[in-house]
């Protein structure tokens, strides 16, 4: 926090010359997240790392690829589907449809809109932790997916429209929230530390890089289509 | 009084976020696994401080960030402020340079107190066996951060088409990928996707919409995305740069 209010402060004071404006605000506020985090950081340790990681463990012993990638699938649609930077970025996506004639200038055509692109999302983030998890219990190398998934954006790219191409790659960045992060990398490293032959350090992350990977395929395709 | 309501209205809506997701995690444990979950009041416990932590996090930002980043993210690309800076001749893209400065240090600040990339830091420092440093990485990503956002903004401002950036970012990941330590890949790919969420968010959008509509020539329905995915990007980058650099360092001493 601490670099925040500097930049914020030294940019105030030095370069736009004005006062800070609510001291007692700043203060309060900066307070406020230190505390905020030391609550996060330490319910981390306590509750999301243990309740993922005993839930690979789980899965792994129980042997049911089905249920493993069911959950995976669970996880990644239900964790987005309700993510608020990403409800955000899809009234703004069907506003910009609209204006561009996309869609009728209608409330119920852009709130359809938006819902469809937020179906689209999750479920998107949803196949991509089931592929992640299938990777980490297959032992596949990263790298080829994620090339994979960058010729897939790259080819989208020459196809899709041009007004949602910003939007597609804004989406892949806000997916994960703040609570899918820890709970999806307690999954990924679980899983990879109970299946023998996975090392946790190279087969346990990634799981992250498909989630903000594949919106971006299936926003651009949402826009070609819809 | 008010400030106590507003936070309480902080704590519902977070409790409503998770709901979706604890759902998932008790039906799975209760249908699919059905076993106790062991230290379950452990467990609440850390849900309950997540939550907390989450509220008073987002409600610290809203008091003290928030107005103020986005006012001088207006501020700074306001063409008033640019002129003043820059009397007497056109402007440039170069002429923007304060505003390229604040997005590379708003990106490097607000991404080290990133909640996510705690998450991810701690359990690659725990997994690594203290050969991955929490710190190093946070920092690494912090500047990829910095340097994706001063990238970006200078993209808004010269309006040059984003996918070129992005394309030629994807190249610059997938040589990087082929001589990097394989330890570190999927770590890397990762930090990507954690950069970008609570803070950055909302005072990247406010950045990037103050530019594209302020800039002559953009439009800020088109030009005012895309920063997001800069920031994205950059981290990978960063971080597998950084893990090039200390190979080779320890390559280095080796030979000596």
């Amino acid at each position: 926090m601490l670099p925040i209010l500097v930049v914020v402060i030294v940019f105030q004071v030095f370069v736009i010359q004005q006062p800070l404006p609510d001291i007692l605000n700043l203060l309060v506020g900066t307070g406020m997240v230190i505390l905020g985090l030391t609550f996060f950081i330490d319910g981390l340790e306590q509750g999301l790392f243990p309740i993922g990681e005993t839930m690979a463990h789980a899965f792994a012993r129980k042997g049911s690829i089905y249920w493993l990638l069911t959950f995976a699938f669970c996880l990644g649609f239900g964790t987005t589907v309700a993510e608020p930077a990403l409800i955000a970025v899809a009234g703004e996506a069907a506003e910009i449809a609209a204006k561009g004639g996309v869609i009728g200038d209608t409330q119920d055509a852009r709130s359809s809109y938006a819902l469809g692109l937020r179906l689209t999302v999750a479920f998107s983030v949803g196949l991509a932790i089931v592929v992640g998890v299938l990777r980490i219990v297959r032992g596949w190398p990263i790298h080829y997916l994620i090339i994979t998934g960058y010729s897939g954006v790259v080819m989208m790219t020459a196809l899709a429209p041009a007004e949602i191409i910003g939007i597609a790659y804004d989406s892949g960045g806000v997916t994960t929230s703040t609570i899918t992060v820890p709970l999806v990398t307690a999954l990924g490293v679980g899983l990879a530390s109970s299946i023998k032959g996975r090392n946790p350090m190279v087969d346990g992350f990634g799981l992250i890089a498909f989630a903000s990977l594949t919106p971006m395929i299936f926003v651009m395709a949402y826009g070609m289509f819809v | 009084m008010d400030f106590i309501i507003d936070l309480g209205e902080s704590l519902v809506r977070t409790t409503l976020d998770v709901l979706p997701i604890v759902a998932i995690i008790i039906g799975f444990q209760v249908l699919v696994i059905r076993k106790p979950i062991a230290h379950p009041k452990h467990i609440l416990i850390g849900f309950l401080y997540v939550l907390i932590g989450i509220a008073l996090f987002l409600k610290g930002l809203e008091m003290a960030l928030f107005p103020l980043g986005e006012l001088m993210a207006q501020q700074l690309t306001a063409p008033s402020f640019i002129q003043s800076a820059n009397e007497g001749h056109t402007l440039s893209p170069g002429d923007y340079y304060w505003v390229y400065i604040f997005a590379a240090s708003i990106g490097f600040a607000t991404t080290l107190a990133e909640p996510s990339l705690f998450a991810v830091a701690i359990k690659a420092e725990e997994i690594s066996g203290g050969a991955i440093h929490a710190k190093g990485l946070r920092l690494a990503v912090s500047i990829g951060v910095a340097f994706g956002l001063a990238l970006g903004a200078y993209r808004i401002v010269t309006g040059t088409e984003l996918y070129l950036y992005i394309i030629t970012g994807y190249i610059v990941v997938m040589i990087q990928t082929i001589f990097a330590p394989k330890m570190i890949i999927g770590l890397a790919y990762d930090s990507g996707g954690v950069t970008t969420s609570t803070i950055t968010v909302p005072l990247v959008t406010a950045l990037g919409l103050g530019l594209a509509s302020n800039v002559p020539g953009r439009n800020p329905v088109l030009d005012g995305f895309g920063l997001i995915a800069f920031a994205s990007l950059f981290p990978i980058i960063a971080v597998l740069g950084y893990a090039q650099l200390s190979k080779w360092i320890s390559q280095f001493n080796r030979h000596k």
